[in-house]
Formats: C-alpha cells, structure tokens, sequence
C-alpha cells in the first residue's frame, strides 16, 4: 500500500504544462530511466533540476500532462523521485501513464489557495485534503478513483499484473 | 446509448455500459510507433512472453524516419527483431509513413473498430466512426499481453457544425476556432461527437483533420457518423467488412454545442499553445523563417493539393525555407502522378521523406532560437519543433503556403 500523506516542498508550474516541456522531444530516443530522469521538467523550467529534492511536490493548474501519449514524462518525474503531482486537472494519456507506473496524481481545483513555490505541501488521501502546514490553511482534493487506488496500491500496473498472472 | 458507447459494450461482450463505469474491452487494432520501445520492455517486465494476437499489432517506425541518430537506429532495430520474433507481420518500414494516414490507406480504419494507438491523435479514426484512443506504453504492453485494455466510459459531448465554409477556410481553420472558443481542457476524459449540416460536405481528409485536433482539447476520442462519404471511402478500397453503430435516438449530451461553419474565416494559433487563436488577418506581416507542411493533420493529398495550387509559377520569398512532408507513401505517390511535387519543388520548397518529421522536433527541419514557423501541424508548445524560444503558428495548409510565398504571415483568400 502506498502512504495515504505525502509531505514535500512544492515546485509550482501553471496552466497547460505539456509532455514536450515536461520532457522534450529531442530526449525521446534514451531508454535509460536514469538518463530520462535528468531531464525531467527541463521544458518548463530552469530552475527546477537545481532546485529539486527527492520526495518534493509538483504542484500545477490545469491540464497538466496535456500533449503528447509519450510515457516518458511520467517516467521521468517518477525516476526523478516526485512524491506526487498535484493539480487542478491532468491531461487523459498522461493520467494513465502516471498511475501505470505508480505515481499518485491528485486532483485539487482549489490548489492556487495552498501551494506556493517552495513551501511545504501536505496531501492527505484519508481526509481528502491538501494543506499548507505554514499557513494553515486547507482545501478538498478530489478522491482517487477505486481502480486507480487499486493500482496505487499495488506499485503500478507492472507488479498489479504480475501478481494477477500468477494467481 | 451513443454509439461510441455501444462500440466499448460490443468489444466488452455486454449489452450496455454507464458513463464512468470501467470496462476491459477486447482492442482490434494495436499500434505501437517507434518513440516506444518502453512498450517491448513493459511486455517483459509484466511477464509476457508471446503477444496474444499479432494479426491485431501495427508497429510503426515513422517518428524517425530515417533515424538521424545511432540511438534512433537502435530502437528500430529492436522493432524488427520484435516484430520478427513474435509474427508480427504488420510492421510499417520507415518508408510507409505516419501511423494515422498509413491506418486510413491500409484500410484499418473502419466503422465500429476499437482502435489503441501508442499516440495521442489517435482520435483521428473517429473520422471513420470507430472509436480510437491514445494511450502510453505501459498500457500497451498490457495489450499485447492480454489482447485487451481497460477504458472509462467517457462522458460524450456534441458539436453541431452548421452551414459551409468560407473559400479559402478549410477544416482546419474550423477546428482551431473551436479549440481557441473552448480552451485545451474543454473535453478533457470526453468524447466528441461531430454533427451538423456541415458534415456530408467535408471530405475523408478534412474530417480526419478535425477528429485528429480533438486531441488539442483534450478529447479521449472522436466521432463522425459514416455517411455516404464513409461508404464511398470503404468501397474505394473494397472494404466490406465493418459495423456501423449508431446513436439512440433521444442521448442526452453531456454538452452540445453549435458553431456556424460559415462566419469563420482563416484561423491562426499562435505561440505557445493551441488554444490560443486568432483570426489570421489580424497578425498578417508577422515575419517567419520557415512554412512546414506535413503530419497526420495536414500532410495528405489534398492538402499538398491546395499549396501546390498557391505556388504553382511563383516562387516562395527569399530567406523563407517551406518544407513539404507527404503524411504517406501513398500521399506521396499521389502528389507525384499528380504533379503537386514537381510544382513545389520549382516553387523553391524542400521535399522532407514521409513520416512524422520536425512536427515533434527531433529531426528534419528544426528552428532555431528565435525563428518563426508557420505549420500545418498541430502543436505549437515550447519547443516542439526545435528551440524552446523559436515560435510556430499553426494554420490550414492554404495559409502555409501563402505566407510561404509572402516570406510572413499571409491570407490564403489573397492568393487563391
Ligand atoms: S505527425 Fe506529428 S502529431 Fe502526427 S503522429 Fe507524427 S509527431 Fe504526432
């Protein structure tokens, strides 16, 4: 089962963040995990690979993941050691690509009211909520779907139907 | 039920299924590009060890045709040796094109298909009355295991497009419009269904353009009710064998919306999103570098057709670049007997082989920083196509080609 709270620094992006500056065409051709990772987020920020500590939070606003079926992007921020994505919407492919493999994304309409740049972000699934412990304040995030939990849960796809083919 | 519902019930063996429910529906076509190699190495890595129904996998090698790099070539090679090994027959050699017009040559498009590509314009074959999603590797490699996939029953929204287009407006135009009307999340989990007196008057070609930009908002698929047109199609290639859904009447639309295809004129997205539209007129003079003219939304025959009719004995602009990206080696051969290469190609454009090209940015034609593009593609993000600071403006291939010749920004209704 994986933590149902997360707690991380966020790394705040906005509206429409796509696959290509979430991971960039000319890297489509590694095939490393490691090497993909690197270049997580290198479209849409500078300062990001710096900046970044493993567990930390992406905090973003609408459609996040939008573009491209490339599962490279949701690869990249799992390598990369991403707790989690919050946002107030993800884009389809990327939505499942990302449970696939494992990394929990959080809808949050409210997000903007809680998350600032390098401040720290609680999400918690049992209460549905996300909080900012500094300011104190908290707004509703959206449940994650029973399927998408299941598979959470599990680790991701991978492990969830290996163990479903060994039964 | 729409019929885009009763495609997913058919291919789960039920009779009916409810928005948001979850079915595992069995998946006719499979496609897999060669941007995924991650989709042979998930197979393993769940366990697979024979694909469960090769006869149903497409592998496309056209994102990187012809691999420009050493690692390009490497993951080709693992395709072949893949497809070889596990009786694949259909795979598409770097000389048959990009994935979604190959689809439509071949004839795999067909009504009532459910049809998984690893792309996200898969929504294309909606133009065909099938229901086609994108999906990622990793789902993929489920597919090729299981020879089924698990899909959400989507919401479904409907777009009634009324009246004719304008001279010089074309599907394209239409489709960005809305897009730029209703944001790049509007049907985020949706389906898209097309209606309207507009319909029976767009060809095969102008239909795909349209389901295949539903992706731009977000849609998980598209859908146009084959018609005459559709028939005439199928029969062309002596397809018979397919089935057509259709919706009940009386389906309550999760959105249903109208635009009147007539008081549109040429669109324009410009940098660095989709959704982000105007009418051309209003930037016309916005200096470009170079006009590119391909892909699975505007690279087909009667798109070469309508810049071949612009730059036939004219010449494109000093310091002005136009590449030309037949979507197929069918597109190809068509515009060659046709005359449309030749004429580009005395006009001063460059012919680029068939496949996905610069339209993602990672070979033949990139920008560099600061330059301007003019495209018939479909995505203009950061990046795409080269520099993160070089910018493209997406439009119908006419606007391409007139603002090719004008070396900025041009009206097609200028020069037609
Ligand atoms: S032509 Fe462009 S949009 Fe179409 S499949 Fe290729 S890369 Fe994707």
């Amino acid at each position: 089962m994986i933590d149902r709270v997360f707690r991380g620094r966020a790394h705040v992006f906005g509206d429409n963040i796509d696959t290509d500056q979430i991971y960039p065409g000319r890297y489509l051709d590694l095939t490393d995990h490691r090497e993909m990772a690197a270049h997580c987020l290198e479209g849409a920020s500078e300062s990001f690979a710096a900046a970044f500590r493993p567990g930390d939070i992406v905090a973003a606003g609408r459609n996040f993941g939008c573009g491209s079926s490339r599962e490279n992007a949701a690869i990249a921020l799992k390598v990369r050691g991403v707790g989690c994505v919050v946002a107030r919407g993800f884009a389809r492919i990327f939505y499942r690509n990302a449970i696939n493999l494992g990394l929990p994304l959080i809808v949050c309409p409210r997000l903007p009211e809680v998350a600032a740049q390098g401040e720290e972000l609680e999400v918690d699934l049992e209460r549905a909520e996300l909080r900012n412990p500094k300011s104190g304040l908290a707004v509703p995030i959206e449940p994650v779907g029973d399927y998408a939990m299941r598979i959470l849960d599990a680790g991701g796809i991978k492990p969830l139907m290996l163990a479903e083919g060994s039964r | 039920m729409h019929a885009l519902e009763k495609i997913l019930a058919a291919h789960a063996e039920r009779d009916s299924v409810r928005t948001g429910e979850i079915v595992n529906c069995r998946v006719d076509v499979a496609g897999i590009n060669d941007l995924y190699p991650q989709a042979m190495y998930s197979f393993r890595e769940i366990g697979g060890v024979r694909v469960k129904d090769p006869e149903r996998v497409l592998i496309f090698l056209d994102h990187y045709a012809p691999a420009s790099t050493v690692r390009q070539a490497e993951n080709q090679k693992q395709f072949r040796a893949f497809a070889r090994e596990q009786g694949i027959s259909g795979l598409m050699e770097i000389n048959e094109g990009v994935c979604h017009q190959v689809m439509a040559d071949k004839g795999y498009s067909r009504p009532g298909r459910l049809i998984v590509v690893t792309d996200s314009h898969t929504t294309t074959h909606g133009a065909f009355g099938a229901f086609s999603t994108g999906v990622g590797a990793t789902d993929m490699a489920c597919i090729l295991k299981t020879g089924q996939l698990w899909f959400r029953v989507p919401e479904i929204m409907r777009i009634r497009l009324e009246g004719s287009l304008q001279k010089g407006v074309f599907a394209k135009d239409l489709i960005l419009h809305i897009i730029g009307r209703l944001g790049a999340d509007f049907a985020v989990y949706r389906g898209v269904c097309f209606e309207g007196s507009l319909i029976s008057q767009l060809s095969v070609s102008e239909r795909m353009a349209l389901c295949n930009m539903t992706t731009e908002m977000g849609a998980k698929a598209a859908y146009i009710q084959p018609d005459a047109v559709t028939m005439a199609f199928l029969k062309d290639k002596e397809i018979a064998d397919f089935t057509v859904f259709e919706t009940d009447p009386g389906y309550v639309y999760a959105d249903d919306l109208a635009f009147d295809a007539s008081s549109v004129p040429p669109q324009l997205a410009l940098p660095f999103s989709v959704d982000n539209v105007a009418d051309l007129r209003e930037h016309l003079g916005v200096p470009l570098d170079q006009a590119f003219l391909g892909s699975c939304t505007g690279g087909r025959l009667e798109d070469i057709e309508a810049a071949a009719r612009i730059l036939r004995g004219r010449h494109i602009a000093p310091g002005m670049r136009m590449l030309i990206v037949p979507a197929s080696k069918k597109v190809l051969r068509d515009a060659i007997s046709a005359g449309y290469i030749g004429e580009l190609i005395e006009a001063g454009c460059t012919l680029v082989s068939t496949g996905c090209a610069a339209c993602l940015g990672t070979h033949e034609g990139l920008l560099a920083e600061g330059e301007s593009c003019i495209s018939s593609t479909n995505r203009n993000f950061p990046g795409r196509m080269g520099h993160n600071k070089a910018r493209i403006y997406l439009a119908s291939p006419a606007a391409v080609a007139a603002s090719a010749l004008a070396g900025s920004i041009a009206d097609p209704r200028d020069y037609l």
